[in-house]
């Protein structure tokens, strides 16, 4: 799934894949023109990945679009267990901003062109794969 | 209306640059050029499709080419939408007379009385290197058609 972490559709595509225990692989596709906070977020997502955490922050990220400024995110990283100092220096850290960019970069090149996009089976989609048989 | 094909010379044509300068098919020559038609600035559609187009912007250049936004709005409605947007993609208008560019690159969509989507590529020799036109104005092309376009040059 290609995805941004200020995108509503996203939000409710992560739920369903969660609710259908979808083995997923999330790949960001952060157009920083699109959202003021598209590349922070994304960034602020691998940061809390670096503590392994991830998934948990992804979590919280789509389960409260609301609020997602950095004081929101350092309350999200205590609920979480994240060393919050770490945290701020890992999400600032050239190497993140770097995989952010590549990971867009190749969400363009397959031929996304809006968030979530879904690669299956070597196909892009827009829409949501039903799960088999379903 | 077809849009023009690859291996064509561009015919004269003349756009408004932002500033209100003259972006000819002189301009063409020496430099690999991509031409973004799109229908209307702050239009759903053309919004995403510069925002995509935007984020692609350091391996366009990185490829030695330059890209364009091209609409039948006025430059002054373009550069407001380039503002809006963030967008670092600059802006050439077929205001006046109305779509007579467009009409030389095939590219205007004569039942909306606008530019239609399309891409066309110019090689440093001025000629077409590749084109496309999209199925419907609405469609949005993917910039990975403009990195297929690239390896056409």
């Amino acid at each position: 799934m290609y995805a941004d972490f200020t995108c509503p559709q996203c939000a409710l595509a992560a739920l369903e894949l969660r609710e259908a225990q979808a083995q997923t692989v999330f790949r960001h596709m952060a157009i920083a023109s699109r959202h003021r906070r598209a590349v922070p977020l994304a960034q602020a997502a691998e940061a809390a990945g670096a503590q392994g955490r991830f998934w948990e922050f992804h979590d919280s990220l789509y389960e409260d679009q609301g609020r997602l400024d950095d004081p929101h995110l350092w309350e999200r990283c205590r609920a979480l267990g994240i060393d919050v100092e770490r945290f701020e220096a890992d999400r600032r850290a050239p190497q993140v901003a770097e995989k952010v960019r590549e990971q867009t970069a190749a969400a363009l090149r397959a031929g996304a062109t809006g968030t979530p996009s879904f690669l299956v089976g070597g196909s892009l989609t827009a829409e949501l794969p039903s799960a088999p048989g379903g | 209306m077809t849009v023009i094909p690859a291996g064509s010379e561009v015919p004269p044509f003349t756009l408004k640059r932002e500033d209100g300068s003259e972006f000819t098919e002189a301009d063409l020559q020496g430099t690999t050029t991509v031409l973004v038609f799109y229908p209307f600035a702050f239009s759903p559609v053309c919004t995403d499709q510069l925002q995509i187009y935007n984020e692609a912007l350091p391996e366009i250049t990185a490829s030695d080419a330059v890209i364009y936004g091209v609409s039948t709005d006025p430059s002054f409605s373009q550069s407001a939408f380039r503002e809006k947007l963030g967008v670092e993609i600059p802006q050439l208008s077929d205001f006046e007379p109305k779509g007579e560019a467009c009409r030389v690159f095939g590219a205007f969509f004569e039942p909306g009385g606008m530019s239609n989507r399309a891409l066309v590529i110019v090689g440093p020799d001025g000629r077409v290197a590749w084109s496309y036109l999209a199925d419907t104005p609405g469609d949005l092309p993917g910039v990975n058609l403009i990195f297929d376009g690239l390896q056409a040059v």
